[in-house]
């Protein structure tokens, strides 16, 4: 039960209340980046290349530029007259903005057609005649790393391999020790599929350039404006953008889950053609341009084992990465580690030996490898661990239930250390996974699975019960371009007691205009109606890194929770100040103070604000307004307990997804509602690549699943009828005891599917499948064992 | 997603849009829900010169029974037909198969003429055609022509239509007493297109078969009739012995399609198995 501490009315922690940003959506009020308009806007659009690796020998745009409307075709030998032709990512690797003699992917951005109107610049792209050269192309990461393999980063001065980073954590020789000499080892290997955000709005941008006053102005869907001024300013500072000369704005966005995080070609494409023509440039990706050509997530193939005895105590794990990067690291992750959080993967479960290495490569695919609805590799980290706990139950035959109650870090043990070093700072996985079998009725299930199995009818029953690692994040391990991860917001009363906040981060659809206003009104007892949340524009909002990675409520959030107990503060003062009493013979209430004992003399904050501007004491400043920067003192570790149903079909291998339980624990919450829609997306998005979605390659590079029509982005068709649920264990560290919530289902949710399909065919020796499940897949197993002929 | 430079005109009656298919030539094509014509334009697969919209002739929006068989209208829409209830008595599988076609919003706008004319060898409606004898009546300059279902589709994307020919109706035979039909399919998940679909059209008498009509979608480049899994039920009791030794031959003779969808080897399984599923159902 969630107790709420103010009323109704105030509408603080706890409320269900409706989402203030919804009217405008709802009613198709929104305004968006390809919403913007301004005079004598052109209109750009870009030739990509149609093989994966190929020289070019001429790209030959007199034919395009003879058409009316085109005004130029830009190139990277254009840019690189200025410097502009390659860009740094995120992850400190280098990238082309448009190619001067190779391209390294297929739909690789290779010349920009700029013109009047966006159907011209397309006709324009359509008769731009690019000579192609193609080369053989490396698309297995196993196979860039042979030693005759050909180096594809000639770029880069002296590299001999196609190597970018190796990464360790946890204790090798211990570890190796365990292994060696356990009871029981098992290993299965994994791949978690490239996929993509597919987010609903596309990706782009209007560069504004103003020659008269050098001042450019970014209107961009990106879920970092801050971030992506300062990176503007270090690229094209040589050129006389520097920081104070450039606005960022990011309007409303349709979807991120972290593909907006990145800085594509396009973006400094359309800046460059801004700034040497004067003129405002747009740039919006279509449908399969983002599908094909932007961050891709994921692909990561993880050897994984785990030690332990034969009655079932887990003793250790072991994890070996191979991770895909594609032409370059263009990962988005703010952490030092290059593998993001992987090291969380050591999951739920007591022990103190592990270690985990991984090694990065380059291959002729799409660069990333950015963070879909996922603080920096958790989502691969929970499928290893919670795949390998079930292959480890299912060798020693025990439930896999029990092995996970068994395990369990125990709720008085937190804070609790893991052996590759974080602090977990509180959870009660017992109490979660209790609350999810009861209310699957995982007993019932397990009978009724046994007297199916008998009949030669396939059912399984899958469980994931995850730690999540959100808030990024403490300044030691993350930083941006060496920006620390702390997170902003201002708060400025009105004299009428009403307010405007303002934060460094930027929604996405996650309902910040709502929440936040309720974190304020918890704090302040300000009603929350009147609590007006602006993001997204650098020129008002105080600097912040943006929103991914689950990271709003635990920095951001918390940063409002502070300025606003910095404001009770002042309203204290004010409040004594009128009343004429001490400070200490006053309390708080939400929404006014009173004195001990008297009731009846106390003042409301509304009345205190309008005092802080009319009436305020003598050697007081005025006004009432307050600032925080919140760096977080640790990360906050969320948790869920998940459990699948699934029904195959022996005859045709289709699955179903008859039940999902999804128990959910993201300490205090702040929305319930909110919560809840939030939990629903993301299992939904972790539905995704349990059963369908995966960017498929042939050997030539060409993907096989480039539009819509072949890849499917599951959506409530699909899903089961979700039925969520939670327990409550506050964070210790954080102002309000929040945790971050809104990628917990889409880490958890594909380990409980996978291990219910798994757990349907384990009777005929199936020990792990590779996601996505398909019924392809199911029925080769069914053929294997003989179930159908 | 935009598609190369074209003239829109739109047609409002089937004499003009026959007028206008032989003005423009080569150039020309006709949009009628355009659920597969547009996607393929905005891909610039497709950059016909010319679209003639024939979308809002109401002379093709029909269903209506005309003697022995149904007259389905080239413009009617697979919502008009799954909601349509003039299909009873053996022809259960049109508002079956047309409710099982992509989404509402496909079924709102896409036409039977238009599929049939497209040809995918992944649609539903080339199935439910065939198994139902229906003839496909088409029109163009020289006046009308008949076109047996079973001839109409001549290979992958191509059918029996020459260019300046429009297809105005289906003509749907009304079944023998005692006869049921129906569709089943196995959907590719984004496209929601057959991977396997079967239409099953059986008459029996006493528990046997008297006739059969089984014809299959989305396994080869191009629907097609179902002969020995026809032949295999004919004459025969109809229980699960021989519905299922029968519709073993779904996939025989054709050349199967293989994709990361379906390999060939479970194509062909899931043609049986399918083919199995209508069988049964229309018993």
């Amino acid at each position: 039960m969630i107790r709420c501490k103010t009323s109704k009315e105030i509408g603080g922690m706890g409320h269900s209340l409706k989402r203030k940003e919804d009217a405008r959506f709802l009613a198709g009020k929104g305004n968006y980046v390809d919403d913007i308009k301004l005079p004598g806007m052109l209109y750009m659009d870009i030739v990509r290349s149609p093989y994966a690796y190929a020289k070019i020998k001429n790209i030959d745009a007199s034919e395009a530029l003879k058409i009316p409307g085109v005004v130029a075709v830009v190139t990277g030998k254009d840019l690189e007259k200025y410097n502009l032709h390659w860009m740094p990512t995120l992850m400190s690797d280098t990238q082309m903005v448009l190619p001067t003699d190779t391209v390294m992917y297929q739909a690789q951005e290779v010349a920009a057609v700029i013109a009047t109107d966006r159907y011209t610049a397309r006709d324009g792209k359509e008769a731009v005649r690019v000579d192609y050269e193609p080369m053989k192309p490396i698309i297995d990461p196993y196979k860039s790393l042979d030693a005759d393999a050909p180096v594809l980063r000639t770029d880069k001065e002296g590299k001999t391999d196609n190597h970018i980073w190796h990464w360790e954590a946890g204790d090798k020789e211990k570890t190796d020790k365990l292994f060696a000499e356990a009871e029981v080892v098992v290993k299965e290997q994994m791949h978690i599929p490239r996929i993509h955000v597919s987010s609903i709005e596309t990706c782009g941008c209007v560069a504004d350039y103003h020659k008269v006053d050098n001042h450019l102005t970014m209107y961009m869907t990106t879920q970092a404006p801050h971030a992506i001024r300062t990176v503007i300013a270090l690229v094209a500072g040589h050129v006389g953008l520097t920081e104070e000369k450039v606005r960022v704005i990011s309007p409303d966005i349709g979807g991120g889950f972290g593909g907006k995080v990145p800085v594509y070609p396009g973006y400094v494409i359309a800046i460059a053609v801004s700034f040497l023509t004067g003129k405002p440039v747009k740039w919006i990706e279509d449908r399969s341009e983002n599908l094909q050509a932007d961050s891709f997530a994921r692909d990561y193939h993880i050897t994984a084992e785990m030690a332990g005895t034969k009655d079932g105590k887990i003793l250790g794990t072991r994890f070996k990465i191979l991770a895909d990067h594609g032409y370059t690291d263009a990962s988005a992750n703010p952490s030092k580690f290059p593998t993001g959080l992987f090291s969380i993967g050591t999951g739920s479960y007591d022990y103190d030996t592990s270690f985990m290495e991984a090694d990065a490569v380059y291959t002729n695919k799409p660069p990333g490898g950015v963070a879909y609805r996922c603080s920096f590799r958790v989502t691969e980290a929970v499928h290893a661990i919670e795949r390998i706990t079930d292959r480890f139950a299912l060798e020693i035959g025990k439930d896999p239930a029990q092995l996970r109650m068994e395990n369990f870090i125990k709720k008085e043990d937190f804070p609790w250390k893991s052996p590759t070093g974080w602090e977990y700072d509180s959870g009660d996985y017992h109490a979660g996974l209790k609350l999810a079998m009861d209310t699957i009725g995982y007993d019932e299930l397990r009978k009724e699975q046994a007297e199916k199995r008998a009949k030669g009818e396939l059912m399984g029953i899958g469980i994931s019960t995850f730690t999540e690692i959100v808030g990024a994040g403490p300044s030691k391990d993350f930083d941006i371009l060496g920006i620390k991860m702390f997170d902003s917001a201002e708060i400025r009363v009105h004299p009428t007691g009403k307010a405007i906040a303002r934060f460094g981060t930027k929604s996405q659809g996650q309902g910040h205009e709502t929440t936040y206003a309720q974190i304020i009104a918890e704090e302040l007892g300000i009603p929350a109606e009147n609590i007006q949340v602006e993001e997204g524009d650098t020129d008002t909002a105080p600097y912040g890194l943006g929103t991914y990675a689950s990271r709003s409520t635990p920095t951001a959030g918390a940063a409002a929770a502070v300025a606003a107990r910095k404001l009770r503060d002042k309203a204290r003062k004010i409040a004594a100040y009128l009343l004429e009493v001490s400070e200490d013979d006053l309390e708080w209430e939400p929404g006014k103070f009173s004195v001990k004992g008297a009731p009846e003399k106390s003042k409301t904050i509304q009345e205190i604000v309008f005092a802080a501007y009319t009436n305020h004491p003598q050697g007081m400043e005025a006004g009432f307004e307050a600032t925080h920067y919140y760096d977080p003192p640790n990360l906050t570790f969320p948790s869920g307990a998940y459990i699948c149903v699934v029904d195959i079909d022996n005859e045709t291998a289709e699955i179903k997804v008859r039940r999902f339980v999804a128990i959910d624990d993201c300490g205090n919450i702040i929305n319930p509602m909110i919560v809840q829609g939030q939990v629903h997306g993301g299992l939904t998005q972790g539905l995704a690549p349990a059963m369908y979605e995966e960017l498929i390659y042939d050997e030539e590079g060409n993907i096989l699943n480039g539009t819509f029509m072949d890849y499917l982005v599951p959506t409530a068709v699909e899903s089961p009828s979700w039925e969520t649920g939670h327990t409550v264990t506050p964070s210790p560290h954080h102002p309000i005891g929040a945790k971050g919530v809104g990628e917990s289902p889409t880490v958890g949710a594909p380990p409980a599917i996978a291990n219910a399909i798994v757990d349907a065919l384990s009777h005929l020796g199936v020990t792990h499948m590779e996601i996505p499940i398909t019924p392809f897949k199911v029925w080769k197993v069914l053929k294997e064992k003989g179930v159908v002929e | 997603m935009i598609p190369a430079n074209f003239q829109y005109t739109r047609a409002g009656s089937v004499d003009e849009a026959i007028g206008m298919l032989k003005q423009h030539g080569d150039a020309a094509k006709l949009l009628a829900g355009g659920h597969s014509l547009i996607p393929a334009m905005k891909l610039r697969l497709n950059q016909p010169g010319v679209l003639i919209d024939i979308g809002s002739i109401s002379e093709l929006r029909y269903i209506r029974k005309e003697g022995n068989h149904i007259a389905i209208g080239g413009g009617a829409t697979h919502d008009d037909i799954a909601n349509s209830d003039a299909f009873g008595g053996g022809l259960e599988m049109y508002p079956q198969a047309a409710g099982l076609i992509g989404d509402t919003q496909v079924r709102n706008k896409g036409t039977i003429g238009g599929s049939l004319a497209h040809a995918d060898p992944a649609a539903d409606w080339p199935a439910v055609v065939i198994a139902s004898n229906a003839t496909i009546v088409v029109k163009g300059p020289g006046g009308e022509r008949q076109i047996a279902a079973t001839d109409f589709f001549t290979g992958f994307y191509e059918t029996a239509l020459a260019e300046d020919e429009i297809l105005t109706q289906i003509r749907v035979p009304l079944p023998a007493a005692r006869t049921k039909s129906a569709y089943a399919k196995f959907m590719q998940p984004a496209s929601r297109f057959a991977i396997v679909g079967c239409a099953a059209m059986i008459t029996s008498s006493g528990g046997t078969c008297s006739n059969a009509s089984v014809a299959m979608t989305g396994v080869g480049d191009a629907a097609y009739k179902a002969s020995k899994v026809e032949n295999a039920l004919k004459g025969k009791s109809l229980d699960s012995g021989t519905i299922q030794s029968a519709a073993a031959h779904a996939a025989d003779g054709a050349m199967v399609m293989s994709d990361h969808f379906a390999s060939e080897e479970y194509r062909t399984h899931l043609a049986s198995v399918f083919a199995g599923r209508a069988i049964s159902a229309a018993v």
